[in-house]
């Protein structure tokens, strides 16, 4: 690390974003006029609630019984064996309530659609993990909901679409566009442009105008203060590598964000990179896109020359989106966090692996950390430790999987 | 003095109010977009709107959604767009504004977007993602070359910040008449005509009434408080139920004109 490198790492601080919502040059509020009253009230709402030990209590609470945090420090011996390098570590988000880290999320969001008193929530959803965490909370808390999701990623993740109707959401398919996630949060923010007055719109990652990113990054840091104590807890250290998948970037975000002051730790998210690293076969904005304004905000986007959102793919819903949030952006460019990609078939491969080695099912989301945390993890040595958050489970993607590989479901 | 405060001295100076009609670039064609144009002008449109379509427009309604999708799907690109404008603007007798994302703004550079839009004959820009506090560079080298920069004040507004909006806009103010997306509605709200005639005794920039407007009725009410309004939905929609875009075309003929006789 050359001192150009350090100097910019300790600019990578944890005291933002500014007032304006900015991550270094990335952030803010690209939004119509007519959200700019929701913006501010969720602003002051949610600074008033971070100040209020009440509300602490009552997330916490959430988390430990409802959600069944903290969840485990896992040590992956055999995946360890396998890669022949330092210790492999999963943050086991697979196993909070309905299978992933976007419970955290939902859960402080839902808490404050109440203190707003707002009647009614919106989400939109990609693999469906945000969508089931939404419609959870709101089937705890009695709120009606609301979820948009892209037609296409209807067909692909089934068994998310049925728990959500299961707990009362209303799921509405998105015909419009690529029909996946871009077009799942356009259709949402256009339900809340209209609906703002008595409406919380439930974002389910760090993207989207100021607040969203910070307030969810917050939300989901649970995942990495909990993981940074553990670490300390059975070997004694912080971590020497931290591996998320990053998507939207909201299991990223929590999992890097406390160990961000911490220049020993190395932070490696791994974006989709899909069939190749030509336009629209990866969603891979941090590594093969340019900065541009997309969902509210100013980061890192797959576009073209005019500025038209491109197409993208992934084989996991989850990943399947052209934006990245702001914070990452800020991230990759002072350098603090590596991005780099994992594609299509080597997250396909991994599953396999993770399956058999450690008999668990992760999330293909999760495979794309898993299968670049296995190559790093060879290049170190067995003294050292790589933590690698295990997004969510992989149960959802098993009809794809098996349509993937021609089998019977 | 820019070309769109000329068009309302004028109207202001006669009395009359501006009929200012929104079209999608490229909807049915770009030929089409040229016709249109003309068409408006002659009909007696003060002002038009050209909408450039974009991929991801959070701010628009499922009618100018799905116009912008069509005319990407066809393949139109920016330049295309400006080399229509730059045939048209000399046969019509008013200012074009574009209507645009900041998405698509901010990938050329403010500086570029601005340059190339008013070569091309614009006299200005909606960007109706951009807010004011967000605005300071466009707004700058919009003023240092005279192409008004229009904001937008909705319903939801507080009233302070509508005069800082006010204070920020050239040319005219968008008024969104109702919460949420553009569209067309059967009934305007009642405050929306107390939340005008309060803006409108603390400035001097010209107010336009838009979203959702679609009928005599609404015209004939908001015409007395508004220096203009803008329709948009109404006219897009004409191309997506006539099979004819000929039909279509003498179907907007037929409203604008209708509209413009309602104005008074």
């Amino acid at each position: 690390m050359n001192s150009h490198t350090v100097e910019r790492v300790q600019s990578a601080s944890t005291q933002i974003p500014d007032q304006r919502g900015r991550f270094g040059e990335f952030g803010g509020r690209f939004v119509p006029e007519t959200l700019t009253r929701a913006l501010v009230e969720l602003e002051s709402a949610y600074a008033a609630a971070r100040k209020d030990p009440t509300f602490h209590v009552e997330l916490n609470e959430l988390l430990k019984r409802f959600v069944g945090r903290p969840s485990p420090l896992y040590h992956a011996q055999r995946l360890t064996k396998l890669a022949g390098g330092a210790q492999i570590w999963f943050k086991r988000e697979d196993l909070n309530h309905t299978g992933a880290h976007k419970i955290n999320n939902t859960l402080g969001q839902a808490l404050l659609t109440l203190r707003m008193g707002k009647k009614r929530v919106i989400a939109e959803t990609g693999a469906g993990q945000h969508g089931v965490a939404t419609a959870t909370a709101c089937a705890h808390f009695g709120l009606p909901c609301v979820v948009y999701m892209g037609a296409e990623d209807v067909r692909r993740q089934k068994p998310n679409v049925f728990s959500m109707r299961l707990m009362g959401a209303e799921v509405r398919p998105v015909t419009s566009g690529s029909k996946t996630l871009r077009d799942a949060v356009n259709e949402a923010m256009r339900d809340w442009m209209a609906s703002v007055e008595n409406t919380h719109y439930i974002i389910g990652s760090v993207i989207g105008p100021h607040p969203f990113p910070m307030m969810v990054r917050d939300f989901q840091s649970v995942i990495g203060r909990e993981a940074r104590a553990q670490c300390q807890e059975t070997f004694h250290r912080l971590p020497d590598t931290v591996v998320a998948c990053v998507g939207g970037g909201s299991n990223a975000a929590g999992m890097f964000f406390p160990f961000i002051e911490d220049a020993s730790v190395r932070l490696i998210g791994v974006e989709a990179g899909g069939r190749s690293s030509s336009s629209g076969e990866h969603a891979a904005p941090l590594s093969l896109g340019t900065p541009g304004v997309l969902h509210g905000s100013y980061s890192y986007v797959m576009q073209d020359r005019d500025g038209q959102t491109s197409p993208v793919h992934s084989i996991s819903a989850g990943l399947d989106y052209p934006g990245v949030g702001p914070e990452h952006s800020y991230w990759k460019d002072s350098g603090r966090v590596e991005y780099t990609f994992c594609r299509d078939d080597d997250a396909l491969a991994t599953f396999d692996k993770v399956a058999r080695n450690e008999g668990i099912l992760p999330a293909l989301e999760s495979c794309h950390a898993v299968a670049k945390a296995i190559e790093i993890a060879g290049t170190m040595n067995a003294e050292q430790n790589l933590l690698i958050c295990l997004s969510g489970r992989g149960d959802k993607d098993a009809a794809e999987i098996a349509r993937l590989k021609g089998q019977d479901y | 003095m820019s070309v769109i405060d000329e068009r309302f001295a004028d109207l202001r100076a006669s009395g009359r109010k501006a009929f200012i009609p929104f079209i999608t670039a490229g909807d049915p064609s770009l030929d089409m977009t040229g016709r249109l144009l003309l068409r408006l002008s002659q009909c007696g449109a003060a002002i038009a709107e050209v909408g450039i379509p974009y991929s991801d427009p959070i701010a628009d309604g499922p009618v100018i959604q799905a116009s912008y999708t069509r005319a990407l799907e066809a393949g139109i690109k920016l330049e295309d767009i400006f080399a229509t404008i730059a045939r048209v603007v000399p046969q019509v007798k008013m200012p074009i504004v574009s209507m645009v994302s900041y998405a698509i703004v901010n990938r050329l550079g403010p500086q570029r977007y601005v340059e190339d839009a008013q070569r091309c004959g614009f006299s200005g820009a909606i960007v109706p993602d951009l807010l004011v506090e967000e605005g300071d560079e466009l707004r700058e080298i919009c003023r240092q070359r005279d192409f008004s920069l229009i904001h937008l004040v909705t319903p939801t507004t507080p009233r302070q910040r509508m005069l800082r909006i006010a204070e920020c806009s050239t040319g005219f103010i968008y008024f969104v008449s109702v919460t949420g997306i553009t569209g067309e509605r059967t009934e305007l709200p009642q405050e929306l005509y107390e939340q005008v005639a309060w803006l409108r005794e603390r400035t001097e920039i010209p107010i336009c009434i838009g979203f959702g407007i679609s009928r005599v009725e609404h015209v004939r009410q908001l015409a007395p408080v508004a220096d203009g309004l803008i329709v948009g939905s109404a006219i897009v929609r004409k191309f997506v139920e006539a099979n004819d875009p000929e039909v279509a075309l003498a179907q907007v003929d037929e409203l604008a004109r209708a509209l413009i006789g309602a104005m008074g």
